[in-house]
């Protein structure tokens, strides 16, 4: 047992990299699962809309633990063998896939159908009805859930110190474990989550306001 | 945990799925399960609790009551579930509380769960128009009898949905538990894991029933309101 220092905190703050490091990851790997998923959802055919449901019915209706764990171990089954880290990456942005789709699917749906009516009246293709038209027009939509959506995998990325990846939460573990002061060290851990959550749910909940009051207009 | 690779064969590492040692442990997987099941029902009805309590002190409390509610909120939504189990488990301990694994799993579970619903309890509460409240005390009804009469019966309306999805997010959070060694399902998959060196098909297996529990938690809070308000509210 020892005494909780400076250095300690520097330790926990040095971890805390990883934390941000692995929610930037599994953001960028989450948003490009969730536009494909999102895509597929809204697709006019039958088959991509299908499995883009059944992707976000299983992603959301199972344990992110559990589905860290499958990525980690069956990484392992198919012959390769995964770090903590990439496992946690992987495994995030599968999950975050999930629920970006679903968000986004609101957000392109939430669009005018007079919209995509009018484009096609114009002869654009999929591809500038989507980038010119529908996307441009979804995204003032989807920004204040995608934000608020942020604070969630942050604190997901938490699950990462149970397969063994040290990143804050892990640290805070190992430090309690050398010193013993429980409340001391996760109430430091949990106040560094807490700095980086709360300025995202601020935004989101104005960002939220704003677009409502647009939308009462 | 990485004693699985028995079921790798050396040579040209396929890897032959097995599912007979998860037959064979299907009484822990029912064990974990109801587990899982009591740990959930619990939390959801004690948050449900704690929350209506909380949201009428967060909306119609004095000043310092509004504030302590919210903060307790904004910190619990705020930091990572793991975080507050530990706290509680390990913390509370050292301040001469003594509590056992599934103890402190409920006591996280329940503050976990009653920040979320006290949001969302809240938002109902605000959502009912206020003409309503001042109709009730125009009719000489006290401010307990308003909210049990008049707004809390027309906020379960716009409750019920958004209820329903935090409860089920609860559950899938329960495996968090696990961390702790608390006894549920994804406890229970470790141990069976840990046994038959068979980590893939068991954690596929647990995966199978939690999705399975999610259905079934949907459908109820589905029936539910349905026999609130004779259908499905739509979101």
């Amino acid at each position: 047992m020892r005494v909780f220092s400076l250095s300690d905190l520097a330790f926990l703050l040095l971890a805390t990299r990883w934390t941000i490091m692995l929610s930037l990851v599994a953001f960028v790997g989450g948003g490009i699962v969730g536009m494909a998923i999102a895509l597929m959802r809204v697709s006019v055919r039958r088959v991509p809309r299908w499995l883009a449901v059944g992707y976000i019915r299983v992603f959301q209706g199972t344990p992110l633990l559990l589905q860290l764990f499958l990525v980690f171990f069956g990484a392992d089954l198919a012959g390769f063998s995964l770090s903590a880290w990439f496992s946690a990456a992987l495994g995030l942005s599968l999950n975050a896939g999930a629920f970006l789709g679903e968000i986004w699917r609101g957000s392109i749906q939430a669009v005018a159908p007079g919209q995509i009516e009018a484009a096609r009246a114009l002869g654009l293709r999929y591809r500038a009805l989507m980038l010119r038209v529908v996307l441009p027009q979804a995204l003032r939509v989807a920004i204040p859930p995608t934000v608020g959506f942020s604070v969630n995998l942050i604190k997901s990325t938490s699950l990462a110190a149970i397969i063994g990846f040290v990143e804050l939460t892990r640290a805070g573990q190992l430090l309690n474990n050398a010193t013993f002061r429980p409340f001391l060290i996760f109430g430091t851990v949990a106040a560094i989550y807490f700095v980086l959550c709360w300025p995202l749910t601020l935004a989101a909940t104005r960002l939220e306001k704003r677009l409502a009051a647009a939308y009462r207009r | 945990m990485r004693g699985h690779a028995r079921g790798r064969s050396a040579d040209n590492m396929t890897y032959v799925f097995h599912f007979g040692d998860m037959w064979n442990a299907r009484d822990e997987f029912l064990t974990g399960t109801l587990l899982t099941l009591q740990l959930s029902a619990l939390s959801m009805v004690l948050s449900l609790i704690i929350a209506i309590v909380g949201a009428v002190a967060r909306t119609s409390g004095p000043k310092p009551v509004q504030f302590a509610v919210m903060a307790y909120v904004e910190l619990i939504r705020n930091t990572p579930f793991l975080v507050q189990i530990f706290m509680i488990f390990f913390g509370l301990p050292t301040v001469g509380v003594r509590l056992d694994a599934n103890t402190g799993a409920l006591i996280a579970m329940v503050m976990n769960g009653s920040a979320y619903t006290i949001e969302i309890v809240r938002a109902g509460i605000v959502s009912v128009d206020r003409g309503q409240t001042e109709a009730a005390t125009a009719l000489g009804l006290h401010r307990w009898q308003t909210y049990r009469l008049i707004v809390l019966p027309q906020a379960l309306r716009v409750v019920l949905p958004p209820l329903g999805s935090q409860f089920i997010l609860l559950m899938l959070n329960s495996s968090v538990c696990s961390a702790i060694s608390a006894d549920e399902l994804t406890s229970a998959v470790l141990d069976i894991q840990g046994r038959t060196f068979r980590a893939f098909e068991a954690f596929i297996v647990a995966a199978g029933i939690y999705f399975i529990l999610s259905l079934l938690f949907s459908a109820a809070f589905a029936a539910i309101e349905r026999a609130a308000f004779g259908r499905k509210v739509t979101r």
